[in-house]
Protein backbone atom coordinates (compact mmCIF):
# COMPACT_ATOMS: atom_id res chain seq x y z
CA UNK A 1 0.00 0.00 0.00
CA UNK A 2 1.64 3.39 -1.20
CA UNK A 3 1.04 5.94 1.50
CA UNK A 4 0.48 9.95 1.33
CA UNK A 5 1.46 10.71 4.82
CA UNK A 6 4.48 8.63 6.97
CA UNK A 7 5.24 9.86 10.37
CA UNK A 8 8.28 8.45 12.22
CA UNK A 9 9.06 7.83 15.93
CA UNK A 10 8.04 11.81 15.81
CA UNK A 11 8.48 13.48 19.07
CA UNK A 12 7.50 17.31 19.83
CA UNK A 13 8.28 19.47 22.73
CA UNK A 14 7.50 23.19 22.79
CA UNK A 15 9.52 24.05 25.89
CA UNK A 16 12.39 21.28 25.60
CA UNK A 17 10.89 19.41 28.48
CA UNK A 18 7.37 18.25 28.17
CA UNK A 19 6.45 16.15 25.11
CA UNK A 20 3.11 16.48 23.43
CA UNK A 21 4.18 14.02 21.04
CA UNK A 22 5.81 10.90 22.13
CA UNK A 23 7.38 8.99 19.53
CA UNK A 24 4.35 8.64 17.42
CA UNK A 25 4.14 6.64 14.48
CA UNK A 26 1.21 6.91 11.77
CA UNK A 27 0.59 6.16 7.98
CA UNK A 28 -2.06 7.78 6.14
CA UNK A 29 -2.63 5.65 2.77
CA UNK A 30 -2.77 7.11 -0.58
CA UNK A 31 -6.43 7.92 -1.94
CA UNK A 32 -7.91 7.42 1.46
CA UNK A 33 -10.07 8.98 3.93
CA UNK A 34 -8.51 9.21 7.46
CA UNK A 35 -10.05 10.24 10.21
CA UNK A 36 -7.90 11.25 13.60
CA UNK A 37 -9.69 11.01 16.86
CA UNK A 38 -9.15 11.54 20.66
CA UNK A 39 -9.80 13.15 23.80
CA UNK A 40 -9.21 17.14 23.96
CA UNK A 41 -5.07 17.50 24.35
CA UNK A 42 -3.70 14.30 23.33
CA UNK A 43 -1.78 16.03 20.31
CA UNK A 44 -4.60 15.68 17.24
CA UNK A 45 -4.02 19.72 16.39
CA UNK A 46 -0.40 19.40 17.13
CA UNK A 47 0.05 16.48 14.65
CA UNK A 48 -1.87 18.32 11.70
CA UNK A 49 0.52 21.01 11.98
CA UNK A 50 3.17 18.86 11.77
CA UNK A 51 1.93 17.16 8.62
CA UNK A 52 0.92 20.87 6.97
CA UNK A 53 4.84 21.45 7.73
CA UNK A 54 3.67 24.24 10.01
CA UNK A 55 5.45 22.61 12.96
CA UNK A 56 8.83 20.93 12.68
CA UNK A 57 9.13 17.59 14.91
CA UNK A 58 12.03 18.01 17.85
CA UNK A 59 13.04 14.46 16.49
CA UNK A 60 11.63 11.73 13.90
CA UNK A 61 10.76 11.89 10.71
CA UNK A 62 7.40 13.25 9.04
CA UNK A 63 7.06 12.26 4.89
CA UNK A 64 4.64 13.69 2.91
CA UNK A 65 4.17 12.49 -0.85
CA UNK A 66 7.57 10.72 -0.39
CA UNK A 67 9.19 14.05 0.87
CA UNK A 68 11.12 14.35 4.40
CA UNK A 69 9.36 17.64 5.90
CA UNK A 70 12.38 19.04 7.53
CA UNK A 71 14.43 18.72 4.61
CA UNK A 72 13.14 21.45 2.92
CA UNK A 73 13.79 25.37 3.11
CA UNK A 74 10.83 27.57 4.17
CA UNK A 75 11.01 28.55 -0.05
CA UNK A 76 10.49 25.32 -0.92
CA UNK A 77 8.25 24.24 1.90
CA UNK A 78 6.28 27.50 0.72
CA UNK A 79 6.07 25.82 -3.03
CA UNK A 80 5.25 21.94 -1.26
CA UNK A 81 2.24 23.37 0.17
CA UNK A 82 0.74 23.89 -3.48
CA UNK A 83 -0.20 20.47 -3.41
CA UNK A 84 -2.57 20.75 0.41
CA UNK A 85 -5.75 21.87 0.63
CA UNK A 86 -6.85 22.93 4.28
CA UNK A 87 -10.10 23.32 5.44
CA UNK A 88 -10.24 25.49 9.20
CA UNK A 89 -12.38 25.02 11.67
CA UNK A 90 -13.57 28.61 11.17
CA UNK A 91 -13.07 28.26 7.54
CA UNK A 92 -10.52 30.96 7.80
CA UNK A 93 -11.92 33.10 5.35
CA UNK A 94 -10.12 36.79 4.24
CA UNK A 95 -12.78 39.15 5.40
CA UNK A 96 -12.70 41.85 3.73
CA UNK A 97 -12.49 39.13 0.43
CA UNK A 98 -15.68 38.37 -1.55
CA UNK A 99 -16.81 34.84 -1.45
CA UNK A 100 -15.58 34.19 -5.10
CA UNK A 101 -12.21 36.23 -4.50
CA UNK A 102 -10.94 34.37 -1.79
CA UNK A 103 -11.39 31.44 -3.82
CA UNK A 104 -9.83 32.91 -6.36
CA UNK A 105 -6.83 33.96 -3.93
CA UNK A 106 -4.63 30.64 -4.50
CA UNK A 107 -4.80 30.84 -8.03
CA UNK A 108 -4.14 34.54 -8.12
CA UNK A 109 -0.93 33.70 -5.78
CA UNK A 110 0.31 30.31 -7.85
CA UNK A 111 -1.40 30.24 -11.40
CA UNK A 112 0.00 32.82 -12.70
CA UNK A 113 -0.32 31.60 -16.62
CA UNK A 114 -4.21 31.88 -15.91
CA UNK A 115 -5.94 34.89 -17.18
CA UNK A 116 -8.54 36.88 -15.11
CA UNK A 117 -11.32 34.99 -16.78
CA UNK A 118 -10.25 32.05 -15.99
CA UNK A 119 -9.47 31.87 -12.25
CA UNK A 120 -12.98 33.31 -11.94
CA UNK A 121 -14.62 30.44 -13.73
CA UNK A 122 -12.12 27.92 -12.06
CA UNK A 123 -13.37 29.38 -9.07
CA UNK A 124 -16.79 29.62 -9.96
CA UNK A 125 -17.08 25.96 -10.70
CA UNK A 126 -15.06 25.47 -7.37
CA UNK A 127 -18.07 26.81 -5.43
CA UNK A 128 -20.79 25.02 -7.44
CA UNK A 129 -19.36 21.94 -6.69
CA UNK A 130 -19.26 22.89 -3.21
CA UNK A 131 -23.20 23.78 -3.79
CA UNK A 132 -22.65 27.44 -3.03
CA UNK A 133 -25.75 29.47 -5.59
CA UNK A 134 -23.70 32.10 -7.26
CA UNK A 135 -26.31 34.43 -5.77
CA UNK A 136 -23.26 34.62 -2.71
CA UNK A 137 -20.73 34.75 -4.62
CA UNK A 138 -20.17 38.49 -4.35
CA UNK A 139 -20.65 38.38 -0.50
CA UNK A 140 -17.96 38.64 2.10
CA UNK A 141 -17.98 36.34 4.41
CA UNK A 142 -19.56 37.93 7.33
CA UNK A 143 -22.72 38.49 5.20
CA UNK A 144 -23.26 34.43 4.87
CA UNK A 145 -24.20 31.64 7.20
CA UNK A 146 -21.77 29.44 9.19
CA UNK A 147 -22.42 26.50 6.83
CA UNK A 148 -22.05 28.76 3.39
CA UNK A 149 -17.96 29.70 4.95
CA UNK A 150 -17.67 26.31 5.08
CA UNK A 151 -18.73 25.54 1.78
CA UNK A 152 -16.37 28.80 0.43
CA UNK A 153 -13.61 27.52 2.82
CA UNK A 154 -13.82 24.25 1.20
CA UNK A 155 -13.97 25.34 -2.50
CA UNK A 156 -10.74 27.50 -1.82
CA UNK A 157 -9.09 24.09 -0.47
CA UNK A 158 -10.07 23.08 -3.62
CA UNK A 159 -9.09 25.37 -5.75
CA UNK A 160 -5.31 24.14 -6.69
CA UNK A 161 -6.62 20.22 -7.09
CA UNK A 162 -4.75 19.72 -4.03
CA UNK A 163 -3.40 15.92 -3.59
CA UNK A 164 -4.13 16.19 -0.11
CA UNK A 165 -6.98 17.69 1.52
CA UNK A 166 -6.95 17.90 5.34
CA UNK A 167 -9.95 18.93 7.74
CA UNK A 168 -9.37 20.45 11.09
CA UNK A 169 -12.49 19.48 12.82
CA UNK A 170 -14.80 20.66 10.33
CA UNK A 171 -17.85 20.43 12.27
CA UNK A 172 -16.80 21.98 15.69
CA UNK A 173 -19.71 24.45 16.59
CA UNK A 174 -22.59 23.28 14.20
CA UNK A 175 -25.63 22.11 14.80
CA UNK A 176 -26.92 18.44 13.65
CA UNK A 177 -28.30 19.72 10.11
CA UNK A 178 -25.02 21.43 9.18
CA UNK A 179 -22.72 18.73 10.22
CA UNK A 180 -24.29 16.69 8.37
CA UNK A 181 -23.88 18.48 5.58
CA UNK A 182 -20.22 18.94 5.73
CA UNK A 183 -19.93 15.54 6.82
CA UNK A 184 -21.59 15.01 3.46
CA UNK A 185 -19.87 17.49 1.49
CA UNK A 186 -16.41 15.88 3.22
CA UNK A 187 -17.31 12.57 1.51
CA UNK A 188 -18.63 13.79 -2.23
CA UNK A 189 -15.42 15.80 -2.40
CA UNK A 190 -13.33 12.84 -1.22
CA UNK A 191 -15.11 10.36 -4.08
CA UNK A 192 -14.93 13.35 -6.34
CA UNK A 193 -11.77 12.95 -7.29
CA UNK A 194 -9.71 9.43 -7.25
CA UNK A 195 -6.15 9.06 -5.48
CA UNK A 196 -7.23 12.82 -3.74
CA UNK A 197 -6.14 11.56 0.13
CA UNK A 198 -8.70 12.99 2.97
CA UNK A 199 -7.44 13.20 6.40
CA UNK A 200 -9.66 14.47 9.27
CA UNK A 201 -9.35 15.45 12.72
CA UNK A 202 -12.62 15.20 14.56
CA UNK A 203 -14.53 15.01 17.76
CA UNK A 204 -17.41 13.84 15.73
CA UNK A 205 -17.40 10.11 16.19
CA UNK A 206 -20.53 9.88 14.37
CA UNK A 207 -18.80 11.19 11.27
CA UNK A 208 -15.16 9.74 11.74
CA UNK A 209 -17.23 6.27 11.44
CA UNK A 210 -19.39 7.32 9.22
CA UNK A 211 -16.89 8.65 6.43
CA UNK A 212 -13.88 7.43 7.26
CA UNK A 213 -11.61 4.38 5.87
CA UNK A 214 -9.14 4.39 8.38
CA UNK A 215 -9.51 5.79 11.95
CA UNK A 216 -6.42 7.00 14.24
CA UNK A 217 -7.34 7.75 17.55
CA UNK A 218 -4.33 9.50 19.49
CA UNK A 219 -3.78 9.01 23.44
CA UNK A 220 -1.30 10.70 25.44
CA UNK A 221 0.86 11.82 22.22
CA UNK A 222 0.64 8.56 20.85
CA UNK A 223 -1.50 6.55 18.34
CA UNK A 224 -3.20 4.23 20.91
CA UNK A 225 -5.19 2.68 17.89
CA UNK A 226 -5.06 2.46 14.05
CA UNK A 227 -7.49 0.84 11.58
CA UNK A 228 -10.78 0.31 9.70
CA UNK A 229 -14.10 1.52 12.17
CA UNK A 230 -14.93 -2.08 12.47
CA UNK A 231 -11.13 -2.45 14.35
CA UNK A 232 -12.51 -0.06 16.58
CA UNK A 233 -15.63 -1.45 17.57
CA UNK A 234 -14.19 -4.67 18.10
CA UNK A 235 -11.29 -3.82 20.30
CA UNK A 236 -11.16 -4.65 23.66
CA UNK A 237 -8.73 -1.65 24.83
CA UNK A 238 -10.22 -0.12 27.54
CA UNK A 239 -9.47 3.47 26.48
CA UNK A 240 -11.00 2.99 23.24
CA UNK A 241 -14.28 1.59 24.63
CA UNK A 242 -14.94 4.12 27.38
CA UNK A 243 -13.82 7.15 24.09
CA UNK A 244 -16.37 5.27 21.92
CA UNK A 245 -19.09 5.09 24.66
CA UNK A 246 -18.91 9.00 25.65
CA UNK A 247 -18.50 10.06 22.36
CA UNK A 248 -21.80 8.01 21.14
CA UNK A 249 -23.53 8.54 24.19
CA UNK A 250 -23.03 12.70 23.47
CA UNK A 251 -24.07 12.59 20.32
CA UNK B 1 15.09 38.02 50.28
CA UNK B 2 18.08 39.95 48.66
CA UNK B 3 18.34 36.95 46.32
CA UNK B 4 15.15 36.89 45.67
CA UNK B 5 14.88 40.28 43.87
CA UNK B 6 18.40 39.55 41.97
CA UNK B 7 16.90 36.52 40.61
CA UNK B 8 13.57 38.36 39.93
CA UNK B 9 15.65 41.42 38.12
CA UNK B 10 17.94 38.28 36.20
CA UNK B 11 14.66 36.78 35.13
CA UNK B 12 13.13 39.87 33.86
CA UNK B 13 16.22 41.29 32.13
CA UNK B 14 16.72 38.05 30.40
CA UNK B 15 13.07 38.33 29.49
CA UNK B 16 13.71 41.94 27.85
CA UNK B 17 16.48 40.34 26.35
CA UNK B 18 14.61 37.71 24.65
CA UNK B 19 11.63 39.65 23.60
CA UNK B 20 14.05 42.34 21.85
CA UNK B 21 16.08 39.69 20.31
CA UNK B 22 12.86 38.18 18.77
CA UNK B 23 11.95 42.18 17.74
CA UNK B 24 15.12 42.73 15.54
CA UNK B 25 14.64 38.93 13.86
CA UNK B 26 11.50 39.81 13.14
CA UNK B 27 12.03 43.34 11.95
CA UNK B 28 14.83 41.87 9.56
CA UNK B 29 12.26 38.91 7.99
CA UNK B 30 10.11 41.74 7.67
CA UNK B 31 12.31 44.31 5.73
CA UNK B 32 13.90 41.88 4.22
CA UNK B 33 10.35 40.61 2.76
CA UNK B 34 10.21 43.68 1.39
CA UNK B 35 12.35 43.20 -1.49
CA UNK B 36 11.64 39.76 -2.02
CA UNK B 37 9.27 38.47 -4.93
CA UNK B 38 6.68 39.09 -5.58
CA UNK B 39 6.47 42.74 -5.01
CA UNK B 40 3.31 43.37 -3.47
CA UNK B 41 2.65 46.34 -5.32
CA UNK B 42 -1.36 46.66 -4.81
CA UNK B 43 -0.86 45.64 -1.02
CA UNK B 44 1.67 48.38 -0.63
CA UNK B 45 -0.56 51.17 -2.30
CA UNK B 46 -3.71 49.86 0.30
CA UNK B 47 -2.11 50.26 2.97
CA UNK B 48 -0.17 53.31 1.97
CA UNK B 49 -3.69 54.92 1.56
CA UNK B 50 -4.89 53.36 4.84
CA UNK B 51 -1.55 54.60 6.92
CA UNK B 52 -0.90 58.08 4.37
CA UNK B 53 -4.02 59.18 2.82
CA UNK B 54 -6.48 58.84 5.83
CA UNK B 55 -4.60 60.12 8.11
CA UNK B 56 -4.69 63.42 6.50
CA UNK B 57 -6.87 65.17 8.52
CA UNK B 58 -6.27 64.01 11.74
CA UNK B 59 -2.25 64.85 11.13
CA UNK B 60 -3.07 68.16 9.64
CA UNK B 61 -5.44 69.51 11.93
CA UNK B 62 -3.00 68.53 15.20
CA UNK B 63 -0.46 70.33 12.91
CA UNK B 64 -2.44 73.64 12.78
CA UNK B 65 -3.32 73.25 16.86
CA UNK B 66 -0.05 72.24 18.25
CA UNK B 67 1.51 75.38 15.62
CA UNK B 68 -1.50 78.47 17.66
CA UNK B 69 -0.64 76.57 20.98
CA UNK B 70 3.09 76.88 20.71
CA UNK B 71 3.27 79.80 19.09
CA UNK B 72 1.11 81.50 21.67
CA UNK B 73 3.45 80.27 24.55
CA UNK B 74 6.50 80.96 23.04
CA UNK B 75 5.20 84.76 22.34
CA UNK B 76 4.16 84.75 26.29
CA UNK B 77 7.58 84.15 27.21
CA UNK B 78 9.93 86.07 24.52
CA UNK B 79 7.29 89.36 25.51
CA UNK B 80 9.20 88.88 28.73
CA UNK B 81 12.21 89.51 27.45
CA UNK B 82 11.16 91.85 24.87
CA UNK B 83 12.17 89.38 22.18
CA UNK B 84 8.94 88.56 20.21
CA UNK B 85 10.94 89.14 16.70
CA UNK B 86 12.15 85.28 17.91
CA UNK B 87 8.92 83.57 18.01
CA UNK B 88 8.71 82.76 14.35
CA UNK B 89 12.46 80.87 14.25
CA UNK B 90 11.80 78.94 17.88
CA UNK B 91 8.91 77.83 16.79
CA UNK B 92 9.90 76.45 12.80
CA UNK B 93 13.00 75.16 14.92
CA UNK B 94 10.88 73.25 17.19
CA UNK B 95 8.61 71.95 14.87
CA UNK B 96 10.66 70.96 12.24
CA UNK B 97 13.17 69.16 13.82
CA UNK B 98 11.20 67.99 17.09
CA UNK B 99 7.39 68.37 17.54
CA UNK B 100 6.94 67.48 13.57
CA UNK B 101 8.36 64.16 13.74
CA UNK B 102 7.22 63.57 17.12
CA UNK B 103 4.06 64.03 17.46
CA UNK B 104 3.50 62.37 13.87
CA UNK B 105 4.97 59.37 14.66
CA UNK B 106 2.34 59.38 17.63
CA UNK B 107 -0.41 59.55 16.19
CA UNK B 108 0.18 57.53 13.30
CA UNK B 109 1.33 54.83 15.99
CA UNK B 110 -1.82 55.44 17.31
CA UNK B 111 -4.39 55.14 14.51
CA UNK B 112 -2.50 53.01 12.28
CA UNK B 113 -0.45 51.01 14.20
CA UNK B 114 -3.13 50.27 16.23
CA UNK B 115 -4.87 49.22 13.51
CA UNK B 116 -2.22 47.13 11.64
CA UNK B 117 -1.69 45.31 15.13
CA UNK B 118 -5.45 44.61 15.81
CA UNK B 119 -5.98 43.56 12.19
CA UNK B 120 -2.75 41.11 12.28
CA UNK B 121 -3.89 39.70 15.39
CA UNK B 122 -7.21 38.94 14.09
CA UNK B 123 -6.14 37.31 11.30
CA UNK B 124 -3.51 35.28 13.80
CA UNK B 125 -6.72 33.98 15.77
CA UNK B 126 -9.09 33.57 13.04
CA UNK B 127 -6.72 30.91 11.20
CA UNK B 128 -6.19 33.49 8.54
CA UNK B 129 -2.45 33.17 9.05
CA UNK B 130 -2.29 29.87 8.78
CA UNK B 131 -4.50 29.45 5.64
CA UNK B 132 -2.01 32.08 4.28
CA UNK B 133 0.96 29.52 5.03
CA UNK B 134 -0.92 26.32 3.94
CA UNK B 135 -1.61 28.04 0.56
CA UNK B 136 2.07 28.56 -0.03
CA UNK B 137 1.62 32.08 0.39
CA UNK B 138 5.11 33.98 2.55
CA UNK B 139 2.88 35.82 5.31
CA UNK B 140 6.05 37.74 5.40
CA UNK B 141 5.87 38.87 1.89
CA UNK B 142 2.51 39.27 1.51
CA UNK B 143 1.78 40.74 4.92
CA UNK B 144 4.73 42.51 6.90
CA UNK B 145 6.51 43.81 4.38
CA UNK B 146 4.37 46.10 2.45
CA UNK B 147 3.08 47.53 5.79
CA UNK B 148 6.36 48.03 6.64
CA UNK B 149 7.04 50.22 3.31
CA UNK B 150 3.85 52.04 3.77
CA UNK B 151 4.37 53.47 6.85
CA UNK B 152 8.13 54.11 6.63
CA UNK B 153 7.52 56.04 3.26
CA UNK B 154 4.08 57.67 4.96
CA UNK B 155 5.15 58.82 8.36
CA UNK B 156 7.35 61.88 7.12
CA UNK B 157 5.37 62.53 4.00
CA UNK B 158 2.95 63.44 7.12
CA UNK B 159 5.36 64.96 8.83
CA UNK B 160 5.88 67.70 6.36
CA UNK B 161 2.25 67.93 5.91
CA UNK B 162 2.11 68.59 9.94
CA UNK B 163 4.90 70.88 9.66
CA UNK B 164 3.15 73.08 6.93
CA UNK B 165 0.36 73.16 8.80
CA UNK B 166 1.55 74.06 12.40
CA UNK B 167 3.60 76.86 10.53
CA UNK B 168 0.73 78.28 9.19
CA UNK B 169 -1.14 77.66 12.53
CA UNK B 170 2.08 79.68 13.71
CA UNK B 171 1.88 82.06 11.33
CA UNK B 172 -2.15 82.61 11.67
CA UNK B 173 -1.40 83.45 15.69
CA UNK B 174 1.52 85.98 15.26
CA UNK B 175 0.33 88.15 12.45
CA UNK B 176 -2.84 87.82 12.72
CA UNK B 177 -4.18 87.72 16.69
CA UNK B 178 -0.90 88.94 18.42
CA UNK B 179 0.16 91.25 15.56
CA UNK B 180 3.47 91.07 15.10
CA UNK B 181 5.23 92.04 11.49
CA UNK B 182 4.88 89.36 8.83
CA UNK B 183 8.14 90.48 7.18
CA UNK B 184 9.69 90.28 10.55
CA UNK B 185 8.07 86.24 11.05
CA UNK B 186 9.11 85.29 7.78
CA UNK B 187 12.71 86.95 7.42
CA UNK B 188 13.76 85.65 10.70
CA UNK B 189 12.90 82.45 9.62
CA UNK B 190 14.60 82.34 6.23
CA UNK B 191 18.12 83.60 8.90
CA UNK B 192 17.98 81.15 11.19
CA UNK B 193 15.75 77.58 9.99
CA UNK B 194 18.25 76.25 7.84
CA UNK B 195 16.99 72.98 5.04
CA UNK B 196 18.77 70.54 6.76
CA UNK B 197 16.49 71.14 9.58
CA UNK B 198 13.41 70.33 8.07
CA UNK B 199 15.41 66.72 6.51
CA UNK B 200 16.61 66.12 9.96
CA UNK B 201 12.52 65.82 11.18
CA UNK B 202 11.82 64.40 8.28
CA UNK B 203 14.53 61.49 8.57
CA UNK B 204 14.13 61.02 12.34
CA UNK B 205 9.99 60.61 10.83
CA UNK B 206 11.22 58.09 8.67
CA UNK B 207 12.88 56.10 11.20
CA UNK B 208 9.72 56.24 13.83
CA UNK B 209 7.33 54.62 11.03
CA UNK B 210 9.50 51.96 10.16
CA UNK B 211 9.97 51.98 13.94
CA UNK B 212 6.25 51.49 14.56
CA UNK B 213 5.56 49.30 12.26
CA UNK B 214 7.79 46.67 12.65
CA UNK B 215 6.57 47.09 16.68
CA UNK B 216 2.98 46.46 15.87
CA UNK B 217 3.48 43.97 13.11
CA UNK B 218 5.22 42.03 15.68
CA UNK B 219 2.55 42.31 18.11
CA UNK B 220 0.02 41.33 16.06
CA UNK B 221 1.75 38.87 14.01
CA UNK B 222 2.29 36.69 17.50
CA UNK B 223 -1.32 37.73 18.95
CA UNK B 224 -2.82 34.52 20.90
CA UNK B 225 -5.83 33.44 22.96
CA UNK B 226 -8.78 35.02 20.53
CA UNK B 227 -10.72 38.23 21.29
CA UNK B 228 -8.57 39.16 24.55
CA UNK B 229 -5.38 38.33 22.75
CA UNK B 230 -5.79 40.58 19.79
CA UNK B 231 -6.74 43.57 22.47
CA UNK B 232 -3.62 43.09 24.65
CA UNK B 233 -1.51 42.82 21.00
CA UNK B 234 -3.04 45.82 20.55
CA UNK B 235 -2.74 47.79 23.17
CA UNK B 236 1.02 46.90 23.66
CA UNK B 237 1.60 47.52 20.08
CA UNK B 238 0.36 51.55 20.36
CA UNK B 239 2.10 51.78 23.84
CA UNK B 240 5.14 50.15 23.19
CA UNK B 241 5.58 51.83 19.43
CA UNK B 242 4.79 55.38 21.67
CA UNK B 243 7.28 55.06 24.31
CA UNK B 244 10.05 53.73 21.98
CA UNK B 245 9.32 56.83 19.29
CA UNK B 246 9.81 59.43 22.29
CA UNK B 247 13.16 57.28 23.66
CA UNK B 248 14.46 56.96 20.06
CA UNK B 249 13.85 60.53 19.37
CA UNK B 250 16.56 61.44 22.34
CA UNK B 251 18.91 59.23 20.45
CA UNK B 252 18.60 60.36 17.30
CA UNK B 253 19.00 63.97 18.62
CA UNK B 254 22.01 63.10 19.51
CA UNK B 255 22.69 61.01 16.62
CA UNK B 256 22.25 63.73 14.12
CA UNK B 257 24.28 66.23 16.46
CA UNK B 258 27.06 63.55 16.34
CA UNK B 259 27.35 63.23 12.44
CA UNK B 260 27.19 66.88 12.31
CA UNK B 261 30.38 67.20 14.33
CA UNK B 262 31.88 64.30 12.52
CA UNK B 263 31.02 66.15 9.67
CA UNK B 264 32.12 69.34 10.48
CA UNK B 265 28.59 70.55 10.17
CA UNK B 266 28.32 74.01 12.11
CA UNK B 267 25.04 73.30 13.97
Amino acid sequence: MEHAIVLKEVWKSFNGNDFVIKGMNLVVPRGSLMAIIGFSGTGKSVILKHMLGLYRATRGEVWVLGQELSQLSHKEMVEFRKKFGVLFQSAALFDDLTVLENVCFPLVEHRRDLSRDEMIKIAASKLRQVGLAEEHFFKLPSEISGGMQKRTGLARALALDPEIIFYDEPTTGLDPVLTEMVDDLILSTHRSRPGLTSVMISHDLHAAFRLADYVAMLNAGQVLLFGTPDDFFNSDNEIVQKFLAKGFKKK
Amino acid sequence: MILGIFQYIKRQTLYYLESFGELVVFGWKGSRSIFSRPFRFLEFVRHFEFIGNRSFFIVALTGLFTGLALSFQVYLGFKIVNATNLVGPVVALGIARELGPVLTGLIIAARAGGAIAARLGSMRVNEQMDALDVMGVDTFNYLIGPRILAATISTPLLTAIFDFFAMFGAWILVVFLVGLDQAVFWDKIAQVVKVRYLFEGLFKALVFGYLFSIVCTFKGYHAKGGAQGVGEATNQGVVNSMVSIIVLDYFLMNLIRLFYYVMGIQD
